[in-house]
C-alpha cells in the first residue's frame, strides 16, 4: 500500500461521501457545501495525477465561482427545507433499485475493460507552459469561441434577472 | 527508534516547521493588534493602550484571555452546522495561505538535513494562494447567513459580492508579474529580480510593475476587508456586518483569520513586487551586511534605557531584559559573519513585511470608508480595466524586448 | 502509482450518483448542483486518461468543459431565480401547468 495509493482512497472516500452527503442532505446549503468537498477532494486528485493547473483551476473556478454563484442565489431565494412531494408511484418503488442497477452497469464496464486500457505513467509532468501552448495554438478556435459563449452567458443572465418594467 | 526517524525525516521536519510557523504566526498576528492599537492611537493623538504591561506589550494576553474566559452564547434559530463551519472555514484557510511563503533564500543545515525556510514551494504557488482566496468568500457569506438575522445577512452577502468582485482585479494585477518571472512559483519570482545583483532597488518588480502593484495593493486591501473597504463590516453601519451574531472564541477566529491574511498580503507584496529577500543596495556594496546590527543594537540599547526609568516595577525588569536580548542579538551577528550573511535574506523580508503592515494599519487610521456602490464602481469600472491594461502592456514590452 | 481504471471505477460511481441525486431530489437547485457533479464525473475521466496517455489534451478539454459549466449555470440559476419568482416555490413537481 504505497503513499499515493493510500491518497487516492483517500480523497476517493472524501469525494464519495460527499456526493452521499448531496443525495441525503435535506437543505440546499447542505447539498451545496457537499459539493464544495467533493470538488476540493477532486481537485487534491488532480493534484495527486500531476495536473496541478487543472487541480488550481478547478478550486477557483468551480469552488470559489460558480458554488459561490449557488450558494448566493440559495441564500437570496431562501430556500428552506426540502417538502416531500410523492407524486409518482412508479419513481418510489423501481427508482432505488434501478439507479443502483445502473452505477452498477457503469462501474462493472470499466472494471471488465481495466487490462484494456493503455497507460503510459511516465512521471506526472503537466508543466503549465505546454498546457498554455497547446491552449493558444492548436485549440484557438474553441478558446476564442468559449470567451464568446461566456459573453453570451453574461448577456443571457442580466436580461433573465431584470427586473420587470411596471 | 532512529531508522524511524531517518526514513520518515522529511515528513517530521515539515510537522515541526508548521508547528513553529503557526505559533509564530499567532503571536504575530497578537502583536499586530497592539501595534495597530497604538499606531491608530498615535495617529489619533492619544495613546493607545499603556496600562496592561510596559507600554501595553502585555494587552494582547489580556486579550486572549477575554476571548477564552467569555461566554459564548449560540443565538437561536441559526443554522448549526453552517454557524459552526463559517469561522472555522475562514481561519483555516487564512492560515493555510502562509504554508507557501518562502521566508529565505538559503537552507539551514542541522543534523545533516538541508532545512529550507518556508513549508513548501509549490510549481504553482501563486495560483495556490488565489484558490485558498477564492474559497475564504464561503467564510464570511456562510457566516452571514446563518445567523439568521437581518445585519449579518446583508452584511455577509455586500462583503462576498466585494471579495468575489475584487478577486478579478487581484489575478489579473498579477499576471505582469508572472509573465516577467516566467513561472507561478514564489522562489522563481524573486530569483527573476535577482537577474542583476548590482542594480539592486532597480531590479525590483515595482518599477515596470507600479500599475500592477497599485491594482494588487488596492484590490487585497478590498480582499481583506480592511479600511477604506470595510463598509461591511463597519459599525455605524451596519452594527458589525457578518460577524455581529459571533461571540468570543468564534470571533476571535474571524479576528485571527482577517489578521492573517493582512500578513499574507503583505508578505506577497515584498515578495513579488519588491524582491522578497533581496537586498536594496547593490550586491557590491558589502557593507550593508552590518545594516541589521547596526538597527538592532541602538534599538536594543533604547528600550534598556527607556526601560530603567519605567514608572512600574514590572515595566523596570521586563523592558531592559528585552533590550538586552535585542542588543546581544545585534552583537552575535556582528560576532559570526556566518549567521549575518544566512540571515540577511530573511531580514530583509520581514523589514518589507513590516512596512507593509505598517502601511495598512496607517490606512486604516487615516482614510474614510467607501461608500458601497462607489466601492463596487471602483472595483468593476477602474479597477478591472487598469489591471487588463497592464497585461496588455507588459505582454507587448516583453514581446518587443525579446525580438530585439 | 495509482492504476488508471481506478479513477475511472471512481468517475464511474461518481456520474451514478450525480444521476441518482438528480432523479430523486425535489429542489430545482439540488437538481442542478447534480449536474454538475455529473460534469465534474467527467472531468475527472478526461483528466484521467490524459495522464494516462501522457497527452495535455484531456487537460484543455478539461477548461473547456469548466468554462461551460461556468456559463451554463450562470444563465441556468437566472432561470431557476425567475421561475421561483413566477411559481413562488422550488419544488419541480409545482412547475407542472403544461401536464395534462
Amino acid at each position: 500500500m504505497s503513499a499515493p495509493l493510500m491518497v487516492f482512497f483517500v480523497l476517493a472516500a472524501m469525494a464519495i461521501l460527499g456526493a452521499f452527503s448531496l443525495i441525503i442532505q435535506r437543505h440546499p446549503i447542505h447539498s451545496a457545501l457537499s459539493l464544495i468537498v467533493v470538488m476540493i477532494a477532486l481537485a487534491g486528485l488532480y493534484l495527486l495525477m500531476g495536473a496541478e493547473f487543472v487541480a488550481a483551476v478547478q478550486i477557483i473556478v468551480y469552488g470559489g465561482a460558480i458554488m459561490v454563484l449557488f450558494v448566493f442565489v440559495i441564500m437570496l431565494l431562501n430556500a428552506g427545507v426540502e417538502e416531500r412531494t410523492n407524486f409518482s408511484k412508479l419513481a418510489s418503488f423501481a427508482g432505488l433499485p434501478l439507479t443502483i442497477a445502473l452505477m452498477g452497469f457503469l462501474a462493472a464496464a470499466v472494471a471488465r475493460s481495466a487490462d484494456r486500457v493503455q497507460t503510459y505513467q511516465t512521471g506526472t509532468v503537466a508543466p503549465t507552459k505546454a498546457l498554455a501552448n497547446l491552449l493558444f495554438q492548436d485549440f484557438v478556435y474553441p478558446f476564442e469561441l468559449t470567451s464568446f459563449l461566456i459573453l453570451i452567458a453574461i448577456l443571457g443572465a442580466i436580461v433573465l434577472a431584470q427586473r420587470e418594467k411596471i | 527508534m532512529s531508522d524511524f526517524l531517518a526514513e520518515h525525516a522529511d515528513i517530521l521536519i515539515s510537522l515541526v516547521k508548521i508547528a513553529l510557523l503557526l505559533f509564530i504566526v499567532l503571536t504575530v498576528n497578537a502583536y499586530l493588534t497592539w501595534f495597530e492599537r497604538k499606531v491608530v492611537a498615535h495617529i489619533q493623538s492619544r495613546w493607545g493602550p499603556h496600562r496592561v504591561g510596559p507600554h501595553g506589550l502585555l494587552q494582547p494576553l489580556a486579550d486572549g484571555a477575554k476571548f477564552l474566559l467569555k461566554e459564548d452564547p449560540t443565538p437561536a434559530g441559526v443554522d448549526k452546522f453552517t454557524y459552526f463551519l463559517a469561522p472555522l472555514m475562514a481561519l483555516a484557510l487564512a492560515l493555510t495561505s502562509i504554508a507557501i511563503i518562502p521566508f529565505g533564500p538559503d537552507p539551514i543545515r542541522i543534523l545533516g538535513h538541508d532545512i529550507y525556510l518556508g513549508i513548501v514551494d509549490l510549481n504553482i504557488g501563486i495560483l495556490a494562494l488565489f484558490a485558498i482566496t477564492a474559497l475564504s468568500v464561503y467564510g464570511v457569506a456562510l457566516a452571514g447567513w446563518s445567523s439568521n438575522s437581518k445585519y449579518p445577512l446583508l452584511g455577509g452577502l455586500r462583503s462576498s459580492a466585494q471579495m468575489v468582485s475584487y478577486e478579478l482585479a487581484l489575478t489579473m494585477s498579477v499576471v505582469g508579474v508572472l509573465l516577467m518571472a516566467g513561472s507561478f512559483s514564489l522562489r522563481d519570482i524573486i530569483t527573476a529580480q535577482a537577474r542583476h545583483p548590482e542594480l539592486g532597488i532597480l531590479g525590483w518588480n515595482i518599477f515596470p510593475q507600479i500599475l500592477g502593484f497599485l491594482c494588487f495593493f488596492i484590490a487585497a486591501v478590498a480582499e481583506t476587508n480592511r479600511v477604506p473597504f470595510d463598509l461591511p463590516e463597519a459599525e455605524s453601519e451596519l452594527v458589525a456586518g457578518f460577524h455581529t451574531e459571533y461571540a468570543s472564541f468564534k470571533f476571535a477566529m474571524f479576528f485571527i483569520a482577517e489578521y492573517t491574511s493582512m500578513i499574507t498580503v503583505s508578505c506577497l507584496c515584498s515578495i513579488m513586487f519588491f524582491g522578497g529577500w533581496l537586498s536594496p543596495f547593490p550586491a557590491s556594496w558589502t557593507f550593508t551586511h552590518y545594516l541589521p546590527s547596526v538597527i538592532l543594537i541602538p534599538f536594543g540599547l533604547w528600550v534598556i534605557w527607556d526601560g530603567i526609568r519605567y514608572e512600574t516595577i514590572f515595566g523596570r525588569i521586563l523592558l531592559p531584559g528585552l533590550g538586552m536580548v535585542i542588543a546581544v542579538l545585534g552583537a552575535l551577528l556582528i560576532a559570526f559573519p556566518a549567521v549575518n550573511e544566512f540571515i540577511q535574506g530573511p531580514f530583509w523580508l520581514l523589514s518589507k513585511i513590516f512596512v507593509f503592515l505598517f502601511v495598512y494599519v496607517w490606512m486604516r487610521g487615516t482614510l474614510p470608508r467607501f461608500r458601497y456602490d462607489q466601492l463596487m464602481s471602483f472595483g468593476w469600472k477602474l479597477l478591472l480595466p487598469v489591471s487588463l491594461a497592464n497585461v496588455v502592456f507588459t505582454a507587448s514590452a516583453i514581446l518587443l524586448w525579446r525580438s530585439r | 502509482m495509482v492504476p488508471t481504471h481506478y479513477y475511472l471505477i471512481l468517475s464511474a460511481i461518481l456520474f451514478g450518483l450525480g444521476v441518482v441525486a438528480f432523479v430523486f431530489r425535489r429542489n430545482i437547485i439540488t437538481i442542478f448542483m447534480s449536474i454538475e457533479l455529473m460534469l465534474n464525473a467527467v472531468n475527472l475521466a478526461f483528466v484521467a486518461f490524459s495522464q494516462a496517455w501522457n497527452r495535455l489534451d484531456g487537460q484543455v478539454f478539461v477548461l473547456f468543459v469548466i468554462v461551460v459549466a461556468a456559463a451554463e449555470a450562470a444563465v441556468g440559476l437566472g432561470i431557476i431565480i425567475l421561475i421561483a419568482r413566477n411559481r413562488q416555490s422550488l419544488n419541480v413537481e409545482r412547475v407542472d401547468l403544461l401536464k395534462l
